[in-house]
């Protein structure tokens, strides 16, 4: 490693990185090395995103778009966790449901999410049944595994402690294995929501008729480089506001069992 | 596992006749649904022989897993050595991670829109969303791969003044390895769903294509071959890269047996 930069220097260095990378794209953009319909300068693109948030485009305004790719997140995210989670847990606790699932799930692993398309579509059509179901399926693995980690790692003191009093095994599954695979779940549930926002935005890609995908897809079309780029800095930021609510869940669960001990 | 390898086959099998029981025998799940095992069979010849969305499976499968080695081997070249220097030098780092903290929460498909607007639909767009997808885990990988290395080893360099080219060469690469190859990993798992949503989204060929082409045409027996065949490629490129980790860390598992 090198030498060690003091904070200022860091900060410092940052701000002039940020100030470097957006000023090579602002001049590349006001010199019209580049066409401005195809790379519209920073400025353009906060302006865009100001008035897409009042304005409609492709049948709704920005906030309208969030919240129906939102709503579709949600509801595929949820039912990932709720049918993942628990699946997780038992194939970690009773091995011949592992040995049955577990080449299943292996070969659908490698199936990508976003190839799912074509069957959620005939399956539950394009409006909200295709893409909650691309969406779980790229949330789901990362919930099952997880879950499985958590169940398989647990202490086996707990466990036979448990087992030595005589707790049935429903109780066991609750009481022990649940709250010591947490911190791993919700880890998982951190992997599963990326997954999951960014399968959300391939299926709007490709089947939607509303979300912040189906309007990037509207504004490619009508060659409105700076709609797209408006919508994938919503995107982002929504990304980064769930990644960083799950990480706030994990300090704190962190923080509560660091306590307990 | 001898348990495990024949319950796991035996799951296997009653999957298969389950899925023939409740298609063909029983007629639970229509056609139009979901296929049954002779539709999807006479699909797969029917994409082999005469072809299927503009070409053969041969033909597909070729596009689709050249683009995906093309924007794989690119990002590697590119993300591992940005990766060493943020590593490496504290400077490079606090230049570089706040660009990297603005564009990585940006999904790698989110790109597609923007690279068909620049590059159209033919392969340039595919690369390079194809490299963006991969290009992000190889940087991080490799950079935490770096800052892993024991300190001593990196002190023991130093001191015997190591030139910086064998340091490189033979401390940071070797050292970060383990790391690097997890990185590439999951890079090459981004690139094969992003590059099948790019070719959902718009290709000539390739098995995105196969797949948009069968779901317009309401060909489930197609979508199933289309499905399996990317699971196949999914899993043969994966297993190529294990191979290639086994060989380039051989010595990483010597030196564990050499201890345990």
């Amino acid at each position: 490693m090198n030498r060690q930069i003091s904070l200022l220097q860091s900060v410092a260095l940052g701000f002039l990185g940020l100030a470097c990378f957006l000023g090579f794209w602002q001049g590349m953009s006001m010199s019209g090395i580049v066409s401005n319909i195809f790379l519209p300068s920073p400025l353009e693109v906060y302006e865009r995103f100001t008035t897409l948030i009042e304005r409609r485009f492709a049948g709704a305004t920005l906030p309208g778009h969030l919240a129906a790719s939102f709503m579709r997140f949600a509801y595929g995210f949820l039912l990932a966790a709720l049918i993942g989670i628990p699946l997780g847990l038992l194939m970690g606790w009773y091995q011949l449901l592992d040995e049955i699932v577990s080449p299943l799930f292996d070969a659908l692993r490698f199936v990508a999410p976003i190839a799912w398309v074509p069957f959620a579509a005939l399956w539950f059509g394009t409006g909200i049944g295709g893409p909650i179901m691309i969406i779980f399926a790229g949330a789901f693995p990362p919930c099952v595994i997880n879950a499985y980690r958590g169940a398989k790692f647990v202490d086996p003191r707990l466990i036979e402690a448990a087992n030595m009093l005589g707790t049935p095994s429903r109780r066991v599954i609750m009481e022990v294995l649940l709250p010591s695979s947490v911190p791993s779940i919700i880890s998982g549930l951190r992997v599963s929501a990326g997954l999951g926002w960014q399968s959300l935005v391939g299926a709007e890609l490709i089947v939607a008729s509303a979300g912040v995908g189906y309007m990037m897809v509207q504004g490619q079309a009508n060659i409105q480089t700076h709609t797209v780029m408006a919508g994938m800095v919503a995107i982002g930021l929504v990304g980064l506001a769930l990644d960083s609510a799950l990480r706030g869940a994990e300090r704190v669960i962190q923080k509560r069992r660091g306590l307990e001990q | 596992m001898p348990r495990r390898i024949s319950i796991g086959l035996a799951t296997i099998l009653v999957v298969c006749f389950l899925w023939l029981m409740a298609t063909t025998v029983l007629g639970l799940i229509p056609s139009g649904r979901f296929p049954s095992p002779a539709e999807t069979w006479s699909a797969l010849v029917h994409v082999s022989g005469r072809g299927y969305g503009g070409g053969d499976l041969a033909l597909h499968v070729y596009n689709s897993l050249r683009l995906v080695v093309m924007g794989f081997l690119f990002a590697i070249a590119t993300g591992v050595p940005l990766g060493l220097l943020m590593g490496w030098s504290r400077r490079a780092e606090a230049f570089i991670n706040p660009i990297f903290l603005i564009i990585r929460p940006i999904p790698p498909l989110a790109w597609i829109p923007l690279a068909i607007l620049w590059l159209g639909l033919g392969d340039a767009a595919k690369i390079m969303v194809i490299w963006f997808s991969a290009f992000v885990p190889s940087v991080i990988n490799t950079f935490a791969g770096v800052r892993n290395i024991d300190r001593p080893v990196l002190e023991a360099a130093y001191m015997l003044g190591m030139p910086k080219f064998r340091f490189v060469t033979e401390v940071l690469i070797p050292g970060a390895s383990p790391m690097i190859f997890t990185g590439l990993r999951l890079s090459l798992q981004a690139s094969w769903t992003t590059l099948v949503a790019a070719e959902l989204v718009g290709a000539f060929y390739g098995i995105g294509r196969v797949l948009n082409v069968a779901q317009q045409d309401l060909y489930p027996g197609m979508i199933l071959v289309g499905m399996v065949t990317v699971a196949i490629l999914g899993w043969g490129t994966t297993r190529v890269l294990g191979l290639a980790e086994a060989r380039a860390l051989r010595w990483n598992t010597a030196a564990l047996a050499a201890k345990g």
